[in-house]
């Protein structure tokens, strides 16, 4: 290896998009080399970690190779944009022509995506290089990764510990330094815990700034798209690219997408920044990620934002009723897998019932079976209104609640989770324990407004995070509140002990 | 209100899914642990409040009304267990308890 190959392959894994794309578009490094870079360290640190479920080195060079090409011809740095060159990876429940999509899960092995979801081919358009498809829980029903059917995803801090959940591959991608920028999809928090859990930066924008098209449906009036980042300008250019109207999903909203690089660079002066103190009493909230929060809110106001106290009262009936309104509408977007047009088809079937059945009992694993269980429950006749119906309701006090906040506020901040990085197995006996964990992110997505979660310090050698929630296609207030604190705490992504010589 | 073993089997069959019969006290288990918690919601007073369906202030998007191409067919079988002359093959189908006597149906499936 020659000195400048060595030195890429210490610094490019933590470097942001804008450097990787300085470096290209000014031919100091070809995109070949920084693809090549990417995969070897892929190569040498996936077997532990288990980040990727499938690695496409054939799509990175020939994406690599285009952007070489018109870099050659004389395309500028202005033309190619600030992610050119930035390598990045995808949930894999997210469809790319050439790749596999399984969900990992049974049920989609082998699986040949048949087009491209709308928000990866718009990440690529912005001439970044695919590197892959990123390891989840089965369908995205976990908050660890542990529900996959192709294995654990380990935690790049601490082997022993989770990297969260769903989107799991896609967090502990990047804290590895295995990818600049990934993908994700949050329905409760499968972005923003997981960024928690491995000193990423998560964003879920609000609900209709993203398309869905492509990528497969959880839950179809919380399910949103986002990026996962060492940086929240990298977060902020991610944004950038994928948002925006498409004519192929209904639900995306035509609000064009704004400057979010530019809002980093704003500050937070004026600033009005909520702090929920009903939220930082409750009960199994690790004290220490509490401190997280009031010493963010302190470091805004150095800063010049106005600190407001405000409640959530209605934060606590978030989490139960997201447990009828997911797994009500997972159950219906499930009954999809029937064995007949995609998926896992049971042998020698009696007649149609029995494929059916048995299609979906071998292809799915027991959370996706709880979850299918639950959601006809909560859906079938007699049953409906005591809990549907109910549940719905619990979603307009919610949004009435945040209204209200908004009014008074630009940013909440709050805690991401209640709790550090847990290890593997530890709920295993009692799956709403586990739920607890998305005791933060749940409401957010149930009222339909953005969030981020940004890491601020390490505890004990783990990664610690707070989140920052903004009204309906307020994000720009996100990347204002984000950059600000994140220039404050300095957080050591590139210390994470994965992959350190 | 807490579910019954034969309940479970009754959804399993509403959500095709073939249960076996070591699998249904566990999944009982588990799943009046979820109802449980969910029950938390009833301390609310939701008397007069409106449901929500949609977050945003959604209104219908209607696309212009003009003809774009749709998947190639070979994109759409493509995944397909088992197809044949550009269709998918199912099992046959027994309606109503009446069986269909015809040895090859079409779609005779495996």
């Amino acid at each position: 290896m020659s000195d400048t190959q060595k030195r890429l392959a210490d610094t490019l894994p933590f470097m942001s998009a804008t450097e990787v794309s300085a470096l290209v578009t000014s031919k100091e490094v070809s995109a070949r080399e920084v693809a090549h870079t990417m995969l070897d360290r892929i190569k040498q640190l996936d077997g532990d970690i288990h980040a990727y479920n499938e690695v496409t080195p054939e799509l990175a060079l020939a994406a690599a190779d285009n952007l070489d090409k018109r870099i050659a011809e004389g395309a500028t740095a202005e033309e190619l944009g600030k992610l050119a060159g930035a390598p990045v990876a995808f949930k894999d429940n997210m469809n790319l022509v050439g790749t596999h999509t399984t969900c990992s899960s049974k049920m989609l092995e082998g699986f040949q995506s048949p087009y491209d979801c709308t928000a990866v081919r718009r990440l690529l358009d912005a001439h970044t290089l695919p590197l892959g498809k990123l390891n989840m829980d089965e369908f995205a029903f976990g908050s660890s990764t542990e529900t996959s059917a192709t294995g654990l995803t380990h935690n790049p801090w601490d082997h022993k510990r989770v990297p969260g959940g769903s989107s799991g591959g896609s967090a502990a991608a990047v804290s590895a330094g295995m990818a600049t920028i990934t993908l994700g999809s949050d329905t409760g928090g499968s972005i923003r815990q997981p960024a928690a859990f491995t000193g990423t930066v998560g964003l879920k924008p609000s609900y209709g700034r993203v398309s869905r098209y492509g990528c497969v449906a959880f839950a179809s009036s919380l399910d949103q798209i986002g990026p996962f980042s060492h940086t929240v300008r990298d977060s902020a250019l991610a944004l950038g690219a994928i948002a925006g109207k498409d004519p192929l999903d209904a639900t995306s909203m035509n609000v064009p997408a704004e400057d979010y690089f530019a809002s980093c660079n704003q500050g937070v002066e004026g600033m009005r920044v909520a702090v929920a103190t009903d939220l930082l009493e409750q009960e199994g909230l690790d004290p220490r990620l509490k401190k997280e929060v009031l010493d963010s809110a302190e470091l805004l106001a150095g800063m010049g934002a106005e600190v407001v106290e405000i409640t959530l009262p209605s934060t606590k009936y978030g989490l139960p009723a997201y447990y009828v309104l997911g797994p009500a509408e997972a159950s219906s977007n499930m009954a999809r897998f029937d064995g007949i047009r995609y998926g896992h088809r049971a042998e020698n079937a009696e007649d149609i019932l029995d494929l059916y059945m048995r299609s979906r009992s071998e292809g799915f694993g027991d959370e996706t079976i709880r979850r299918i269980m639950i959601g006809t429950y909560v859906l079938s006749s007699g049953h409906y209104d005591s809990y549907y119906m109910q549940a719905q309701k619990v979603r307009t006090v919610i949004r009435d609640d945040y209204k209200a906040v908004f009014a008074q506020a630009d940013v909440l901040l709050t805690p991401s989770t209640p709790v550090l990085p847990f290890k593997f197995g530890e709920f295993a006996d009692d799956p709403t324990a586990m739920y607890l964990s998305d005791y933060y992110t749940i409401p957010v997505n149930m009222a339909g407004i953005a969030g981020m979660s940004l890491p601020t310090r390490l505890i004990d050698g783990l990664p610690a995070s707070v989140q920052l929630v903004a009204n309906h296609f307020r994000e720009t207030d996100l990347f204002r509140a984000g950059a600000a604190l994140e220039s404050s705490f300095a957080f050591p992504y590139d210390s994470v002990p994965a992959g350190q010589a | 209100m807490a579910l019954t073993q034969a309940e479970v089997r009754e959804i399993g069959l509403i959500a095709r899914l073939n249960l076996e019969d070591g699998a249904i006290e566990g999944l009982q288990e588990e799943l009046n642990q979820i109802l449980t918690y969910v029950e938390h919601m009833q301390e609310l007073d939701l008397e007069g409040v409106a449901p929500t369906a949609y977050s945003t202030d959604f209104t219908d998007s209607l696309r212009d009304d003009v003809r774009v191409p749709s998947l190639p067919r070979e994109a759409v079988l493509m995944n397909a267990p088992e197809s044949k002359e550009g269709a998918f093959l199912v099992p046959r189908i027994k309606a109503l308890g009446i069986e269909d006597s015809r040895e090859d149906t079409a779609g005779g499936g495996s």
